[in-house]
């Protein structure tokens, strides 16, 4: 039986076995924001230790950063706080950060793969569970916490245990309007936002083979969603030609020596799995989600489901709170639902390719009054790039806040903020209670075509039909 | 570094009802905004418990015969979503010393580990006889005992679980790894030299 490509990496970082049966695993790059690693500085400070391998570290400001004026000292002088916090603990390390005037500052999950920081092959890590999207080359990536930030500074290196591997195949070909968006949130719903606890997912099948490498990452950013602590795709040709000329990538004789190096991680076409899951591409609606987990989603044409209908009595009482928090009714269709809000951007669709493919649908087409819609590029380069492009101009055109590079209204801990019950309409990853800034606000979730689609209309819309003149 | 063994935890229990328990309720992001963990106490379910205005929501937490509650009595999936830390830390830090839940989500159940907090599962049969008890009640001390992998009381005896290695981790006072990475440099290095950095090239 041949090995996957999680348990090629696993054993190519293994150092040993720790006392207690843990794995001690390296890790190979290490990714730091400024929520979660200042706590991890303090304690190596508080230990006397030093960062071990500061060239295997790389930071970034993202969750905190205002995107409308990043002017100095910032308005929140908490947030200048911590940003300051980050400059200091990294320029006393050695480490690199990619700041604000570098022109490379974004969403740490946007700019390692920019950069070609992250390479296939290679152990990921950062304290943001969204370090799954890393795993789309081929990786494994894993959010972890402070104190693991800790470990990894102090000794490049961390106490884990193997998971399974779950096979996640979508076979077919998606059809016109669905995104890698709705393919992740539709595979959420069918295994449950509880579905992968104790697995990654290793997406494959013909329809993920076709994919673009920015549909891979969001597919393997919602992975955790799904409680998989890692996603993965294995590395093709698709993921080289994606990494090559990249800043950080392997030039002239290494890279050919990488690409190699890279084949090898690939799973073995008769690699065992711990289980096998199979959905066929054509299933897939354009799918949002109407409750409070990211697994409570129907196909843009559904109704809210019932509390009665459900399978159990836990899914019942779920979707009572749910519905009650939602201020929603069970039965009611979701198309035509009022929004408030549109949010394009985050870790999960604020990359070129969504922004790309939202403009020409923008194009000549204004936002709805009454609605407020927030563009949020995921780095700096994607900014550049959109402004190169006209991009940025088609959205500021249509009636769109064009904004700064970062993770803005995903999880809002700058100004970016839902007021009161808000309902809106967010390319993001999360729908939890509060998510993003208001105690009572409203997230629905979905692909950044349909968001295009809800921020003209003003309405929960199908993509499909809002722009029939437009090839989808 | 000399560390507590963590074997038995003992006290009243507080129910925190429902699936997919995310971290965002465990503690809303607008607490994140700090770079110690030392003022999270008191900030673990917050807008779960309370109203705008401060008000209370009513939530088990806050209620008279729960006070002083040590092990959290929670759903399937709990503590999903986000890495954040101050998830455990503002639950350990609000006295909680043990969560008992029917599952955990990987990272929440790591980073509690690390800190020295238990995360152990009990089927939805032993959670409801837990939280009936609790709810007829409140008073029952409960121990949980990883020795015999059981939550128990005076009424009933229920057994929990928990993968051997965290397990063993806490019952030896080695939760806290930092020490035993440090104990292979050697083979670090010969591992840190065969893997390459990403570098600017």
């Amino acid at each position: 039986m041949g090995k996957t490509l999680y348990k090629k990496v696993w054993e190519a970082h293994t150092v040993g076995t720790l006392p207690d049966g843990r794995t001690q695993l390296f890790i190979a790059t290490h990714f730091v924001h400024e929520v979660t690693s200042p706590q991890a500085f303090a304690m190596l400070r508080e230990l006397k230790l030093p960062v071990l391998h500061p060239e295997r570290t790389f930071a970034t400001v993202d969750h905190i950063i205002p995107t409308d004026n990043q002017a100095e000292p910032l308005a929140d002088p908490r947030a200048q706080t911590m940003l300051n916090a980050l400059r200091e603990n990294t320029a006393a390390a050695g480490i690199r950060m990619f700041d604000l005037p570098t022109g490379y500052q974004g969403i740490v999950h946007s700019i390692g793969p920019e950069l070609g920081i992250t390479q296939p092959g290679m152990t990921i890590v950062c304290g943001d569970s969204h370090t799954a999207t890393h795993g789309a080359v081929g990786s494994i990536a894993m959010g972890i916490g402070t104190t693991q930030v800790r470990d990894v500074l102090a000794t490049q290196t961390l106490a884990m245990l193997p998971l399974k591997v779950r096979n996640v195949r979508v076979e077919g070909t998606l059809r016109p309007g669905v995104t890698a968006k709705d393919v992740a949130l539709y595979i959420i719903g069918k295994l449950g936002a509880d579905g992968g606890l104790g697995y990654a997912y290793e997406f494959g099948g013909s329809a993920i083979e076709n994919m673009e490498m920015d549909g891979r990452f969001t597919l393997c950013n919602l992975a955790i969603e799904g409680a998989a602590r890692c996603g993965y795709v294995n590395p093709d040709e698709k993921t080289f030609a994606y990494l090559k000329g990249r800043p950080y990538a392997p030039k002239g004789e290494a890279w050919e020596a990488a690409v190699e190096r890279w084949k090898s991680f690939a799973s073995d076409a008769d690699a065992e799995y711990d289980d096998v899951v199979i959905f066929n591409a054509e299933d897939i609606e354009p799918t949002v989600t109407w409750g409070i987990s990211p697994d409570m989603s129907i196909g843009i044409n559904g109704c809210i489901p019932a509390p009665e209908d459900a399978a159990d009595n836990e899914t019942r009482k779920a979707r009572i709170t749910a519905l009650e928090y939602m201020k929603l009714q069970a039965g009611q269709p979701i198309k035509g639902l009022p929004v408030d809000v549109v949010f394009i951007g985050s870790c999960t669709n604020g990359r070129i390719s969504d922004f790309r493919a939202v403009a020409p649908l923008l194009k000549g087409r204004k936002v709805a009054a009454g609605i407020t819609a927030l563009a949020v590029p995921g780095s700096q380069m994607t900014a550049m790039q959109c402004e190169a492009e006209g991009i940025a101009d088609i959205f500021r055109e249509a009636g769109f806040e064009w904004r700064l590079a970062g993770c803005s209204m995903c999880l809002a801990m700058n100004p970016d903020k839902l007021k009161g019950d808000q309902i809106c309409a967010s390319t993001s990853n999360r729908n939890f209670k509060g998510r993003q800034g208001s105690p009572t606000g409203r997230t629905l979730l979905m692909s950044p075509l349909m968001a295009a689609a809800a921020a003209v209309t003003g309405t929960v819309a199908d993509p499909r039909e809002v722009f029939a003149s437009t090839n989808l | 570094m000399a560390l507590n063994k963590i074997i038995t935890v003992r006290g009243k229990a507080v129910p925190v009802a429902g699936a997919d328990m995310d971290t965002d309720r465990i503690i809303p992001a607008r607490f994140l905004k700090c770079v110690t963990f030392d003022e999270l106490a008191g900030t673990m379910f917050y807008d779960e418990r309370f109203n705008a205005d401060g008000s209370s929501k009513g939530h088990p937490i806050d209620a008279p015969q729960h006070a002083g509650a040590t092990i959290i009595l929670g759903g399937e999936n709990f503590g999903c979503g986000s890495s954040r830390e101050h998830a455990p830390q503002a639950i350990k830090r609000s006295g909680i010393q043990a969560v008992v839940a029917e599952s955990f989500a990987e990272i929440f159940f790591g980073n509690a580990s690390g800190i020295g907090m238990p995360c152990v599962c009990a089927t939805h049969t032993a959670m409801q006889t837990a939280l009936r008890i609790t709810a007829d009640a409140p008073q029952t001390e409960w121990t949980l005992d990883l020795k015999s992998m059981t939550l128990s009381c005076p009424m009933a005896t229920l057994p929990v679980t928990m993968p051997a290695e965290p397990r063993e981790a806490l019952m030896q006072g080695r939760w806290d790894a930092v020490v035993e990475l440090m104990n292979a440099p050697e083979a670090v290095e010969s591992l840190s030299a065969k893997l390459p950095a990403p570098a600017l090239s």
